[in-house]
C-alpha cells in the first residue's frame, strides 16, 4: 500500500500526492452497542495478545484505559441526564486514525509512523525508537509504550486484514451490528442516516455524528445520542486538535532553532576571520596593560 | 582540593613559570561534562530534526540513542552539579565583573589592553557557567517529564506540552552557549584548551587574561581557591 505520510522523514513521503479513490472508515453506533466486549476479544485474538488482568471498580469497565497490548476498550459511563434518569453510555475506544495525525507530526523517527493512502495510520515498530513523542502529539491519548521492547503500540485498524480485503476483527465480531466498516463516504452517509433516524423517530434531538474537523476528520466515526456532549462518552474530546505546542515545535520552532544554531556557528567563524585569536602580552607585569 | 600553586618552571622555549589553573579533579570533571553533553547534543539534534536523524545512526541507531540520551543526560547533570560544588564561589558575579562587562566591546574586538582586570573567571565564563547550571536544571526536570511521559496523567497533559517546550528552549540556549564556549576555548583564547587538559597556563597568559587571579596566586600563600576575583 502506498504511504501518504511518513514520520521523521527528510524529504517527501514515497506516496505523497497519491490520491486513492476511497478512505477506509469504521463506524461505531454507540446507540446500538450493548457493551458485550466481543470486539475487545476479537482484537486480542486477531492480534495475538493474551488477556490482561481486569480492574474491578464497581462498574462494567474492564480497565481504565487501553494499554500497549489492549488496543480496543469499551468505555462505560453512567451518565445522569437532565431529567435525573441514568443512561449507560458505551463507546468503543481505540485509535481514531486521524486524517491529520498528531502522533505522526510529533514522531522524530524516520518511518516509525506512516499513513497509508487509504487513511490507516500505522506504527512501524522496527523503526520506532520508543521516545514517546507520539504520546504528546495524540489528542486522544492512544499510543502506549511497551516497557519490555521499548516500542509504542496502538490499534492498526487491522491493516493486515484490510489490505487483504477483510474487515477489521472488531467489526467482524460485533453481534448487534453497531460496528460498520467501509469507505469514509459510505460510513458518513450511514451515520447521518442513523443520526437522523434517532432525531426524528426516537426523540434524541441532539443525536449526531462525531467526525472531528480539528484533526481533519477521523477514520473512526461515532453516532452519538447527544453529539453536543461527546465528553460524556468516556472522555471523547469535544474539539480535538493536534496540540499547538506540537505544531509549533515541529514547525516554526524548528526553523527558528536551526537558523539560530547556524547563525551562532557563522557568527563565531566571522568573528575569527575579523579578529582572530587573542594575543598574550609578554611584557613585564609592572608596565603591562593599563587597567 | 589542592591549592593553586606555582609549579616548577618549565622551559618550553619561552621563559617564565607556569601556573596551575585547573586541578586534576576540575579537569576530569570538565571532560565528563563535555563528553556527556556532546553525546546528548548529537542524539538530541537527531530527535530534533529529520534532517539530522543520521546523527543517531552514527551513535548506534535511533533506539540506542533514545535509550542512552536520558542516562547520559543524568551523568551530565551530575557533573554540572559537581562543578557547581567546586566553582560556586569562583563563579559569583563581582564588582570587577561589572566593570569588565561594561567594557566587553574591547574584549570582543581583542582590544584586551583596555579591559579592566578579571579574577579566576571572567564575566563571560561566569555567564556561561550559570547558563549551563540553570539550563541543566530545566533540562533535567523537563527531561524526566519526557522520559516518563505516560506517567503524566491525561488530565494534566499540559505538563507534557510544557516539558517539550522547556526541553527545547533550554537545549537551544545551552547550544548557543556551547558554540561560543568551544570557539573561545579552542580558537580565540589560545592556551585555554591546553589548560583544561594539562591544567597549566603560562604566567604571561594568566597576567593577560586573569590579572586579579594571577596577582592572588603569585602573592603570599598562593591559595587562589579562597575568594578569587573579589
Amino acid at each position: 500500500m502506498a504511504i501518504r505520510r511518513i514520520s521523521g522523514h527528510a524529504g517527501p513521503a514515497p506516496g505523497e500526492g497519491v490520491e486513492r479513490d476511497y478512505q477506509v472508515c469504521k463506524l461505531v453506533d454507540t446507540t446500538t452497542c450493548i457493551g458485550c466486549k466481543a470486539c475487545e476479544v476479537a482484537c486480542l485474538e486477531w492480534n495475538g495478545y493474551e488477556f490482561t488482568d481486569t480492574v474491578f471498580d464497581n462498574s462494567y469497565q474492564t480497565m481504565p484505559e487501553t494499554t500497549w497490548k489492549y488496543w480496543n476498550l469499551i468505555k462505560f459511563n453512567e451518565h445522569e441526564k437532565s431529567d435525573g434518569t441514568i443512561s449507560l453510555l458505551m463507546r468503543k475506544d481505540q485509535c481514531m486514525h486521524c486524517a491529520d495525525p498528531g502522533c505522526l507530526a510529533a514522531c522524530p523517527a524516520d518511518g516509525a509512523i506512516v499513513q497509508y493512502t487509504n487513511g490507516i495510520v500505522d506504527f512501524q515498530q522496527q523503526n520506532c525508537i520508543g521516545c514517546g513523542y507520539c504520546v504528546s502529539g495524540c489528542p486522544f491519548d492512544i499510543p502506549k509504550f511497551n516497557p519490555a521492547t521499548k516500542k509504542m503500540f496502538k490499534c492498526t485498524l487491522c491493516v493486515d486484514r484490510v489490505s487483504e480485503g477483510l474487515e477489521p476483527a472488531c467489526i467482524k465480531s460485533c453481534p448487534t451490528g453497531c460496528l460498520h466498516f467501509g469507505t469514509k463516504e459510505d460510513m458518513k452517509d450511514l451515520a447521518e442516516t442513523r443520526a437522523n433516524q434517532l432525531r426524528e423517530n426516537f426523540g434524541f434531538e441532539k443525536a449526531g455524528v462525531y467526525d472531528p474537523a480539528g484533526v481533519g476528520g477521523t477514520g473512526v466515526i461515532y453516532v452519538l445520542h447527544d453529539a453536543t456532549n461527546p465528553e460524556a462518552y468516556g472522555g471523547l474530546p469535544e474539539d480535538p486538535h493536534v496540540p499547538w505546542v506540537v505544531r509549533f515545535w515541529k514547525g516554526p520552532a524548528k526553523w527558528i532553532g536551526n537558523l539560530a544554531m547556524l547563525g551562532g556557528i557563522l557568527g563565531v567563524t566571522l568573528h575569527y576571520f575579523r579578529y582572530g585569536p587573542k594575543e598574550v602580552h609578554t611584557g613585564k607585569p609592572e608596565n603591562g596593560g593599563q587597567s | 582540593m589542592s591549592s593553586h600553586a606555582i609549579s616548577t618552571p618549565r622551559t618550553t622555549g619561552e621563559p617564565g613559570e607556569r601556573i596551575l589553573r585547573y586541578t586534576l579533579v576540575e579537569r576530569v570533571n570538565h571532560w565528563v561534562a563535555a563528553l556527556t553533553y556532546v553525546y546528548c547534543l548529537i542524539t538530541g539534534l537527531a530527535f530534533w530534526s529529520p534532517y539530522l536523524f543520521w546523527l543517531a545512526v552514527l551513535v548506534g541507531g535511533g533506539a540506542v540513542a533514545r535509550f542512552w540520551h536520558p542516562w547520559l543526560g543524568l551523568a551530565f547533570t551530575a557533573s554540572v552539579f559537581w562543578m557547581h560544588r567546586m566553582w560556586d564561589r569562583d563563579m559569583q558575579i563581582t564588582e570587577p565583573d561589572r566593570r569588565w562587562a561594561k567594557a566587553i566591546k574591547h574584549y570582543i574586538e581583542n582590544d584586551d589592553q583596555n579591559l579592566p582586570p578579571e579574577g579566576r573567571f571572567n564575566y563571560g565564563q561566569k555567564l556561561f557557567f550559570w547558563l549551563m547550571f540553570y539550563g541543566v536544571i530545566l533540562l533535567l526536570i523537563s527531561g524526566v517529564g519526557l522520559w516518563f511521559v505516560e506517567s503524566i496523567p491525561w488530565s494534566m497533559r499540559w505538563l507534557r506540552y510544557l516539558a517539550v517546550t522547556v526541553h527545547v528552549v533550554a537545549a537551544l540556549a545551552t547550544i548557543g552557549g556551547f558554540i561560543i564556549h568551544v570557539y573561545m576555548g579552542t580558537a580565540m583564547v589560545r592556551g585555554g584548551f591546553t589548560s583544561i587538559i594539562r591544567g597549566e597556563v603560562s604566567t604571561a597568559w594568566a597576567r593577560t587574561h586573569h590579572r586579579l587571579w594571577y596577582e592572588q596566586v603569585t602573592k603570599g600563600s598562593g591559595r587562589a581557591d579562597v575568594k578569587t576575583g573579589d
